[in-house]
């Protein structure tokens, strides 16, 4: 039995060893799984803009950049197994975008240990916001405790402003991604007087009668949901099946994007989610896009997910790697950078309009600046409606900013009692 | 040639009764022992030690603990999954509760704890066999992972549930944390596992071992015989959740270092845990061993095989991947029903008669 471990590991890292390049970027990605349909298309828009810049720019400040692709299925011990697979790449990997709450959690000391920065971009721990505390982890533009907030400021807005005595009900997947809102809305519940009712849905999400029941039976006035993968298409079949009004159930970003709501046909119409950067296809870098990436027959995947609502957030969440590598290219005056200094670009980003119009991106995500205090951008989202006609989601509100006042103490609260718990002394 | 047993006199009972008492066999198996405590620590990295050997030993002590129940016992569980969780959530309340004590107590004592909670959930196997077993330990499989969700005292209030592992240390070499070498997981893990293996061996030979073999061949035969049933059955589950207990205090607190119940503990483990038992081998140590080994290490190999060494997407290897472990296992069960144990049982007998078998 020992032989034939000892077999399988020689020839594990026989085989191990990557392509040699110069800027290595993981890509821990889900195809396969109850989560595929929401992993294919952001992973495809990750890789694809990256493709785009070594095909169009010669990568970046003259540096190829290698995208290692590592599979994950959404699962914890195979993202750890990917973790330690890839941190040695090439040059080694700067930057982990693991696009799972679960991961991320477990690579947030791995990682601050190895010294390589992790991008949750809109999910993880929210309180890696206080870059004091988590000098690695950046989750940078918006978070779910901006997310909850919005929602309200939404209905807030629909109600004129007073939604006292009101029942919300939050339906989320139970886990540490769902349950990372519930204290931010319980803290503006008791700020606003509405009452949260909370309906948690076990992975992957198939089941959800009760919950719905439920809902049918205490008719709460509006629904959040906190769902991924095969769950969000889930609910809002159900959502449909007891005729709740859609346009007062309200989805975070990562419920809300085309594979949710099709499945349940014309009932979605009108079905809202949450947005931290602008959706559909019509902007220039599109045409980039289809002409070096797509027509070239090197798209990730298989090239049909262009102008997704997901497809757009992978590609803006290179976009933002890539803007951090630049930073940090200037900052140190090389164009071959190291961890650390991809951790200084990210700290050191400013996303501002003009930048965004010179991508061949303009208005697509809200101006931030990234700065050792914060770690988290600004807090600024939008609400996006789906048209069941049109096949697609819209933007129907200006970009708000989340409630300060509430999510600033919680992530101080929350961090310092992790930094307590880690025995880290906060500092920038 | 090989496992010759001519000219391998014993003088003596203890000689006889040994666990391996061929000679070769006994010194294949110091050379194994050996080779894992001073060879290995000195020549591997986190990948080896991350994706390779900690799920192996870990799994492999789920895997002994379940052998005993099931193999050996004959009482089928579908709880391994709620019974890791009992063991991960204990040493997670004591690690946090008492941090100057050792993590080596830490989680014996999760086991413990685990081993009181299996004894509780074992109670029905008193009045329902097979099938009905199952599904009651299938009720504790969902009890305990709801209870771990539900109750926030477990995840000591934590905003979203999660349970992280604080960085612990024993003999002044961290054990749990993002600081620990991987040399020092692997060997913490190492010694339990051959402890526990040890402890298992012994037991399943001893007087409680022939207890449980008998009420698994025929319970009404061994009561007969004067075997307690309730003695016996008790205490294969409590034995069986004291290892299963370690295996998921280890599998949190030194492997995965952060845990969600649901989804680390969920009915997928117990099912995972189920099949190491029935490929490796029912009531056979080395089988636990084995098939740990064949579902730890088969997909990690066949994903370095086909998306690092053939270039493959990621996501045709993954599926891949699913099919030719479904096929091995269905192969492997076709040709040898009892598991891999066996076929290395076959194997060691032509090794003794080898080069003349008549």
């Amino acid at each position: 039995m020992r032989q034939r471990l000892l077999t399988a590991v020689t020839a594990a890292v026989l085989v191990a060893g990557p392509a040699f390049a110069d800027l290595t970027i993981i890509d821990t990605s889900y195809r396969t799984g109850p989560y595929a349909a929401n992993g294919i298309p952001f992973s495809d828009g990750y890789q694809d803009y990256f493709t785009l810049l070594n095909e169009r720019d010669g990568g970046i400040g003259g540096e190829k950049i290698n995208l290692v692709e590592c599979e994950t299925g959404y699962n914890t011990e195979k993202g750890v197994e990917c973790y330690e697979g890839t941190k040695g790449a090439g040059n080694g990997a700067l930057l982990y975008q693991p696009l799972s709450t679960g991961i991320t959690y477990q690579l947030i000391p791995k990682a601050t240990a190895d010294g390589i920065p992790l991008h949750t971009m809109g999910y993880g721990r929210t309180s890696s916001k206080n870059g004091g505390v988590f000098p690695f982890v950046f989750n940078y533009p918006a978070n779910y405790w901006d997310g909850a907030s919005h929602a309200i400021t939404h209905i807030l807005e629909q109600n004129g402003g007073d939604i006292s005595g009101k029942k919300i009900a939050l339906v989320f997947h139970n886990s540490a991604y769902g349950k990372e809102p519930i204290r931010t809305l319980e803290e503006l519940g008791k700020k606003h007087g509405f009452e949260v009712m909370l309906l948690p849905v076990d992975h992957p999400g198939q089941e959800q009668k009760s919950q719905w029941l439920q809902i049918r039976q205490q008719r709460p006035d509006y629904v959040l949901m906190w769902g991924w993968g095969v769950m969000n298409q889930v609910a809002i079949q159900e959502a449909v099946n007891i005729r709740f009004p859609m346009e007062n159930f309200i989805g975070i970003w990562w419920s809300g994007s085309e594979n949710d709501v099709k499945a349940a046909g014309a009932g979605a119409n009108g079905y809202k989610a949450l947005a931290f950067h602008n959706l559909g296809s019509n902007y220039p870098v599109y045409d980039d896009l289809r002409k070096y990436v797509v027509d070239a027959g090197k798209a990730a995947g298989a090239g049909d997910q262009l102008g997704t609502v997901l497809y757009n957030r992978g590609m803006y969440a290179a976009i933002l790697a890539a803007e951090a590598i630049k930073t940090a290219q200037e900052m140190h005056g090389t164009a071959a950078i190291n961890a650390s200094q991809m951790r200084d670009g990210m700290e050191n980003l400013d996303m501002t309009e003009a930048k965004m119009t010179a991508l061949g991106v303009p208005n697509f995500g809200p101006e931030f600046k990234v700065s050792c205090q914060n770690h988290g951008g600004n807090g600024y989202g939008a609400v996006s409606q789906w048209d069941a006609a049109a096949g697609e989601f819209k933007l129907i509100t200006d970009y708000y900013q989340s409630d300060q006042e509430v999510i600033s103490a919680l992530v101080a609260e929350d961090s310092a009692a992790f930094a307590a718990e880690n025995g880290i002394t906060p500092g920038c | 040639m090989f496992y010759r047993e001519a000219g391998d006199f014993k003088t003596s009972y203890t000689d006889d009764s040994q666990t391996f008492p061929i000679k070769f066999d006994r010194y294949r198996y110091y050379v194994v022992l050996i080779a894992a405590f001073a060879v290995i620590p000195f020549l591997i990295n986190d990948y080896w030690v991350n994706a390779v050997l900690l799920p192996f030993l870990i799994y492999s002590i789920a895997a002994i603990g379940l052998n005993i129940l099931v193999g050996y016992c004959g009482q089928v569980s579908l709880g391994t999954g709620g019974f890791m969780a009992v063991g991960a959530f204990a040493v997670y309340k004591l690690m946090t509760a008492f941090p100057e004590i050792s993590i080596f107590i830490h989680v014996i004592l999760a086991g413990g704890i685990t081993a009181g909670v299996g004894v509780l959930f074992g109670l029905p196997s008193l009045r329902i066999k097979g099938f009905y077993l199952a599904v009651a330990t299938l009720a504790a499989q969902f009890f305990l992972v709801w209870l771990f969700n539900r109750v926030p005292w477990f995840y000591n209030y934590s905003a979203s549930g999660q349970i992280s592992a604080p960085e612990r240390s024993f003999l002044g070499v961290p054990i749990t944390g993002a600081q620990t070498a991987p040399w020092a997981a692997y060997l913490f893990c190492l010694v339990f596992c051959v402890a526990c293996a040890l402890i298992a061996r012994n037991l399943t030979r001893g007087m409680a071992g022939r207890k449980w073999m008998a009420i698994r061949d025929m319970d009404i035969a061994a009561e007969i015989i004067g075997v307690n049933p309730l003695k016996a059955k008790l205490s294969a589950f409590g034995v069986s959740s004291f290892f299963v207990g370690i295996s998921g205090a280890l599998f949190f607190a030194v492997y995965l270092g952060a845990v969600e119940v649901g989804e680390a503990f969920g009915i997928n483990k117990s099912f995972l845990v189920l099949f190491m038992v029935i490929i490796g081998g029912l009531g056979s140590i080395f089988g636990s061993f084995a098939g740990a080994a064949f579902l730890v290490l088969l997909p990690v190999l066949l994903k370095n095989t086909l998306v690092g060494g053939l270039g493959w997407p990621t996501d045709l290897a993954a599926h891949l991947e699913f099919m030719i472990v479904g096929a091995m296992i269905i192969v492997f069960l076709i040709a040898e029903p009892h598991g891999l144990a066996q076929l290395w049982r076959i194997a060691k007998e032509k090794l003794r008669l080898w080069p003349f078998p008549h």
